[in-house]
């Protein structure tokens, strides 16, 4: 097999960047939509009208189980190819086009994989935990609106039911964690909750400033208020600092760099799940991929406008908008160095918790108006 | 009771999927359990003793903090929903209260629960 030489010339890196950033989200925008294509041939509309509600409710959660497990195998996939081309290298490469389908092969890798319990671990805290992890983040994909139309279940407290079931996913790391019985994991696990937990203060600050400012919790009706402009535009001198907090407190939530303590490699093997393999290790993955779409999407619909854009169908404006946010957050993760656990705590704490605080008493006062 | 079907939908589905994977996994994967294997992972050497032991207590001091702040934001969210028809006597309530809870995070502050030591 012969090795092809990597040109270093800058304009031809540059063009092969962004073509083949542009030629992925293409691909991926419309892989993960294909789940939903036969839905949209037969009913316009998410909804399942005239069945039983159980069954409509089966079919929907079926189609977002699709639709989650689908996606992420496609985002798997981005991430390794932008780490490739941020590093200069070339990524996956050999299974099928541009490697696209690497992550179906690790997947089929890890399916046939021995599933190893330690001897000393807790058996059963081991075994739920990738449920407890998997579950809360499946469970906010119920209220994202990819449309009008397309929203498994329009809750009226949406945006709380997504802030009190998404800090559930701390429960998972944390049995993970000290299931088992590691003393990588453990640490991994303490220091994932104490990241999880003091991140979500500011973040929570965040959703109820733009909830303020829209009068209500509904996902949908969020967006429907920024029909005409979108919230970070309308008002910018509040929502472009609070847009900036979530999107820090989304990295350190999704565990990803500069936040990525709870599973930093060169410390601790891989934190939380080290002892992890097999289907179970992939869960956790599904997870933390899933995790990293919602909050993209979520940030998408408080503060970019959701679904609305011009020429294209509503569900492709949003998922593009998603998928460029999650470009960022990729982009700031192969860009940036890891932190210690003192300046992650501090930085929360003394910068971004004050900071929301106040952002959010200006908020309610421009609410107010 | 209704609005709790997609509920309970969502959560057997979500469990269903997990378990359903697993089991299939466990038809085709190979078993073939050994003490080695089975020792804790400590990049080659033999653990010593449990991992179930004593850690910072930093962590705790954290949570504590955590439930003030989260208990402040569940309170708020309702409020958030209701302050229009008070206007500004409400927003002001709201301020002070922030603002207590802020003093509170001062003290934290000054008597060292945020350092990491």
């Amino acid at each position: 097999m012969s090795v092809r030489v990597y040109t270093s010339s800058k304009s031809y890196r540059a063009g092969q960047f962004f073509g083949g950033l542009i030629v992925s989200l293409i691909i991926i925008a419309v892989a993960s939509l294909l789940p939903l294509l036969p839905w949209y041939k037969l009913n316009p509309v998410l909804d399942f009208i005239g069945l039983h509600p159980w069954l409509n409710a089966f079919l929907k959660a079926f189609v977002v189980v699709n639709f989650v497990a689908l996606h992420v195998l496609f985002l798997i996939w981005l991430e390794r190819k932008f780490a490739g081309w941020m590093q200069a290298r070339l990524g996956p490469k050999h299974v099928g086009w541009q490697g696209l389908g690497q992550t179906l092969a690790d997947a089929i890798k890890l399916f046939l994989k021995e599933d190893i319990v330690p001897a000393k671990a807790d058996r059963q805290l081991f075994a739920i935990a990738p449920f407890l992890s998997f579950m809360p983040t499946l469970l906010t994909f119920m209220v994202l609106p990819f449309s009008a139309a397309w929203i498994a279940y329009d809750y009226d407290l949406g945006a709380l039911f997504v802030v009190a079931v998404s800090t559930n996913v701390a429960l998972g790391v944390l049995a993970a964690g000290w299931g088992a019985n590691n003393k990588y994991s453990i640490l991994g696990g303490a220091r994932a909750v104490a990241q999880l937990l003091s991140y979500e203060i500011p973040m929570v600050m965040m959703i109820l400033a733009v909830v303020t400012l829209s009068d209500t919790m509904s996902m949908k009706q969020i967006v429907l208020r920024q029909a005409h402009m979108w919230n970070i535009v309308a008002y910018w001198p509040v929502m472009i600092p609070a847009f900036l907090i979530f999107l820090t407190c989304a990295l350190a939530e999704l565990n990803r760099t500069p936040f990525d303590l709870p599973e930093a490699e060169s410390e601790l093997v891989s934190g939380f799940h080290t002892e992890y393999s097999g289907m179970r290790f992939a869960f956790f993955y599904l997870a933390e991929f899933a995790n990293n779409f919602f909050s993209a999407g979520f940030a998408v619909t408080l503060f970019f406008g959701g679904w609305y854009g011009p020429i294209l169908p509503p569900v492709v404006w949003f998922t593009l908008k998603t998928l460029i946010l999650i470009c960022v957050m990729m982009w700031i993760r192969w860009t940036l160095p890891r932190l210690r656990i003192d300046q992650v705590m501090g930085f929360c704490w003394k910068v971004l918790v004050p900071i929301s605080l106040v952002i959010y008493c200006i908020t309610a006062l421009i609410a107010l108006k | 009771m209704q609005s709790y079907v997609p509920f309970v939908m969502f959560t057997a589905i979500g469990f269903a999927f997990i378990f359903v994977t697993l089991l299939m996994a466990r038809f085709v994967r190979p078993s073939a359990p050994n003490p080695n294997k089975q020792e804790t992972y400590e990049c080659g050497p033999v653990p010593v003793g449990d991992a179930w032991n004593q850690f910072n207590i930093h962590y705790y001091l954290f949570a504590l903090l955590f439930v003030v702040f989260d208990v402040e934001a569940a309170f708020l969210y309702p409020w958030a929903m209701a302050f229009r028809m008070f206007g500004l006597y409400a927003v002001v309530e709201m301020i002070i209260f922030v603002a207590l809870l802020g003093v509170g995070l001062v003290y934290a502050w000054r008597r060292e629960a945020l350092e990491w030591e």
